[in-house]
């Protein structure tokens, strides 16, 4: 299988930014060629040069010409529901709106049914993905033996089937005892722990604690459930010298003690997700469950403070937290309604929303959707002859309005159905085959 | 005026002169209640459905008799008493109401936003009986007709409403309602239970009774929730009462002449003293007869009594 993606717009952060045609043989990058330059960037036999009418050897030639070609995007927070609520999602349709999202890479999170804290749930897991040759599905294990935040689970054994982090994500790690020992042991499995700060006691709520909640009779989760555990973990990272990978930030405060702990070099990295930096807790409107999320949409000084912190480099990471529900789920009163919402096909579309709307740059978003997870996540995706890596092809250009009816995902549970956005993923290529284009 | 609005979900969705329309009807429709026969044909052949999916007797119990005194069929459905509620998703619980073909929903819920959520999904009109922390319409409105028919006016006075802010459907209603009629709202309670932003309501807001009261034209009282205490809203009943319970003492604060309001059931001995309660100043018991003038209003307003033909 031989393929070349032709005169597109080459983004590697700071590695690439330039036009060049890319030859890939068997899921490697053959070779990389700069139009206009004298020599590719290979002299083996197969290189672009050496053969002008190679277009017509290759099983595919891809015009991107006017399209951005970057690494893959990676969704390192996505919730695919399977096993166990496949109602809901299956890791089929959910790598299917992955990678019409533009993804070519999530990691799944533990709380499906039974819980992934097992070498069989992670191998389930890892080779119905694998059956499928298309998105890949990088597990997520749980820290705790079925969540319940009482005994670790066995981190060396879900390595070795493949978990490439754990996380209790859904629900905090209440005991720090348990959250230090989980930092301790990790360290040396190798395994990145992920963090879901909520401090319980704090967070007997339904939505943000403010004035809308004041409005609709809602009760309230102030800030200060997430940021208090926030800083339980920069605090337990920094004595277990451990890193940290902070889920969903949504609150100012976090993202001032994350900055302020990078600063004196303790190994904590976090990410956000698009809801945080696009909405506040107003899009509740009356009673939206479809704007009901843990932890909740926040007020506008929060969501500034996430954009800002997207910008200086305090968050690493945009993660969806792609979190399925059917209508048993979301079509409820507000109190009994799921939280979560879906967020793979949209989330790609509403980063380049920020970026156009804040003057931040095309290759800072992709750092955030797929340079930065990959270093955290212990996977290489440089663009360079040799290398195997999936690409993302995107067009910044093109207007499309989202209609949460087509999408691929399973559930419907998105704020954003209906929203027009400029901007794109168009073709999705992964171990050197088209999974997606549009 | 001609009646058009067709659901009454809170006090933020009602005008001033729909305001003032169902103060003016409930006012009319008092006059029933003194008769020997208490019962007019109005609403002869009407179906009101009482769904109350969180025990309350009071306001069942007001909405029932108004009802009847109107000469509606009135059934109650309690969350206790039926399986149409157990287990039931709200979608489910709408389409069964619907199917019984009532002229009017009565609903009280336990979840803020419910009566909203049900007004999309059935045709038929719903007047919100209390949902959650959001909104008690028709009790605001009961207080709003009760203190004009003392005073004669609402714009102008001074209204202290003391207690449980935060957790109070009355207190919201009633701040937006009382404040649309031009009445000056302060609000007194501890920190814990003063909501978030509550100030942006144009209200003003202090922790201290006798700085609240000062002066007030109307003072109403928040019944105080035991099961609050194991929140840590409030250390002891006991030391609630010393520094937000009304007494004939702190009275002397107000204008000689204040009205006093509860909306009941009293904990006497604790955000009120007995004395106090009993006070010729005290209106608790006209709100409760006017709480039945006020719900016929509601119910004879919304199923059709002056409502425009093609609304819908
Ligand atoms: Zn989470």
């Amino acid at each position: 299988m031989r393929m070349i993606i032709k005169g597109g717009h080459v983004v590697d952060p700071g590695r690439i930014d330039a036009v060049a045609d890319i030859l890939i043989e068997n899921g490697r990058i053959a070779d990389i060629k700069f139009p206009g330059k004298e020599n590719s960037a290979s002299n083996s036999p197969s290189s672009i040069d050496s053969c002008a009418d190679l277009e017509k050897q290759v099983d595919r030639v891809i015009n991107a010409k006017g399209l951005y070609v970057v690494p893959g995007l990676i969704d390192m927070h996505v919730h695919l529901r399977d096993p166990g609520q496949e109602y809901k999602e299956t890791i089929e349709t959910g790598i299917q709106a992955a990678a019409a999202g533009g993804f070519t890479a999530v990691c799944c999170m533990p709380n499906t049914r039974p819980v992934n804290d097992n070498r069989q749930t992670t191998e389930y897991i890892i080779n119905t993905a694998k059956r499928l040759q298309s998105v890949k599905v990088y597990p997520v294990a749980a820290i705790s033996r079925d969540s319940k935040g009482l005994e670790l689970s066995e981190f060396g054994e879900l390595f070795d089937a493949g978990a490439v982090a754990v996380s209790d994500d859904g629900l905090p790690v209440s005991d720090a005892q348990l959250m230090r020992r989980a930092l301790e042991y990790a360290k040396g499995v190798g395994i990145l722990v992920i963090s879901h700060c909520e401090e319980p006691s704090l967070s007997h709520g339904v939505m943000n604690e403010g004035l809308t909640a004041t409005r609709l009779g809602l009760a309230g989760i102030p800030n200060a459930a997430e940021s208090v555990m926030v800083m339980r973990d920069i605090a337990l990272s920094e004595l277990t010298a451990s890193p940290v990978h902070v889920a969903h930030v949504s609150t100012r405060e976090s993202v001032r003690a994350i900055r302020e702990a990078k600063g004196r070099g303790v190994l904590v990295t976090a990410e956000t997700a698009p809801h945080y930096f696009t909405l506040t807790d107003e899009a509740v409107g009356f009673y939206n469950t479809n704007a009901k999320m843990n932890p909740p949409l926040r007020s506008v000084e929060d969501r500034e403070a996430i954009i800002e912190g997207l910008a200086d480099g305090t968050i690493d990471v945009i993660a969806t937290d792609h979190a399925p529900h059917s209508v048993l789920e979301k079509d409820l009163e507000f109190d009994a309604a799921a939280n979560g919402i879906i967020g793979l096909e949209t989330a790609l579309p509403l980063g380049l929303r920020l970026m156009e709307e804040r003057g931040l740059s095309f290759e800072l978003l992709i750092r955030k959707m797929s340079k930065n997870p990959a270093k955290i996540l212990g996977i290489s995706n440089d663009i360079t002859v040799g290398a195997a890596v999936d690409f993302t092809l995107i067009d910044p250009a093109r207007i499309h309005t989202y209609r949460v009816e087509d999408g691929f995902s399973k559930s419907r549970n998105s704020p954003f159905d209906g929203w027009e956005f400029k901007g794109a993923a168009i073709c999705t290529v992964i171990d050197g085959r088209v999974v997606f284009e549009s | 005026m001609m009646w058009s609005k067709k659901h009454i979900l809170d006090m933020e969705s009602l005008s001033v002169e729909e305001i003032t329309a169902i103060l003016d009807t409930a006012d009319g429709l008092k006059e029933i209640s003194q008769r020997t026969i208490k019962k007019v044909p109005t609403l002869r052949g009407k179906t009101v459905v009482l769904f109350f999916h969180e025990p309350s007797t009071r306001t069942r119990v007001s909405f029932d008799i108004a009802a009847k005194r109107l000469s509606a069929d009135a059934i109650s459905i309690s969350a206790s008493s039926s399986s149409l509620v157990k287990g039931e998703t709200l979608v489910d619980t709408a389409r069964n109401l619907e199917a019984m073909k009532p002229d009017v929903i009565v609903i009280r819920h336990s979840s803020a936003g419910t009566p909203f959520l049900l007004s999309q999904k059935v045709s038929t009109p719903i007047i919100n009986a209390g949902d959650g922390m959001h909104a008690h319409p028709s009790q605001a409105l009961l207080d709003m007709m009760t203190v004009r028919e003392v005073k004669g006016r609402l714009n102008g006075l001074r209204l202290a409403i003391v207690g449980d802010i935060s957790h109070s459907r009355v207190a919201r209603s009633n701040i937006i309602g009382f404040s649309k009629m031009g009445a000056e709202v302060r609000l007194a309670a501890p920190p814990t239970m003063m909501p978030t932003g509550i100030e942006s309501f144009g209200v003003t807001v202090t922790y201290d009774f006798d700085e609240a009261i000062d002066g007030a034209d109307v003072i109403m009282m928040l019944r105080i929730q035991k099961e609050r205490q194991r929140n840590f809203l409030f250390p002891t009943e006991r030391e609630y009462s010393r520094r937000y319970g009304l007494t004939l003492e702190r009275l002397k604060k107000a204008q000689p002449d204040v009205t006093i309001m509860h909306p009941g059931p009293l904990n006497r001995g604790v955000e009120i003293s007995p004395d106090a309660a009993d006070s010729v100043g005290s209106a608790i018991l006209d709100q409760v007869t006017n709480g039945v003038a006020l719900r016929m209003a509601l119910l004879y307003l919304v199923a059709g009594g002056m409502r425009n033909a093609d609304d819908h």
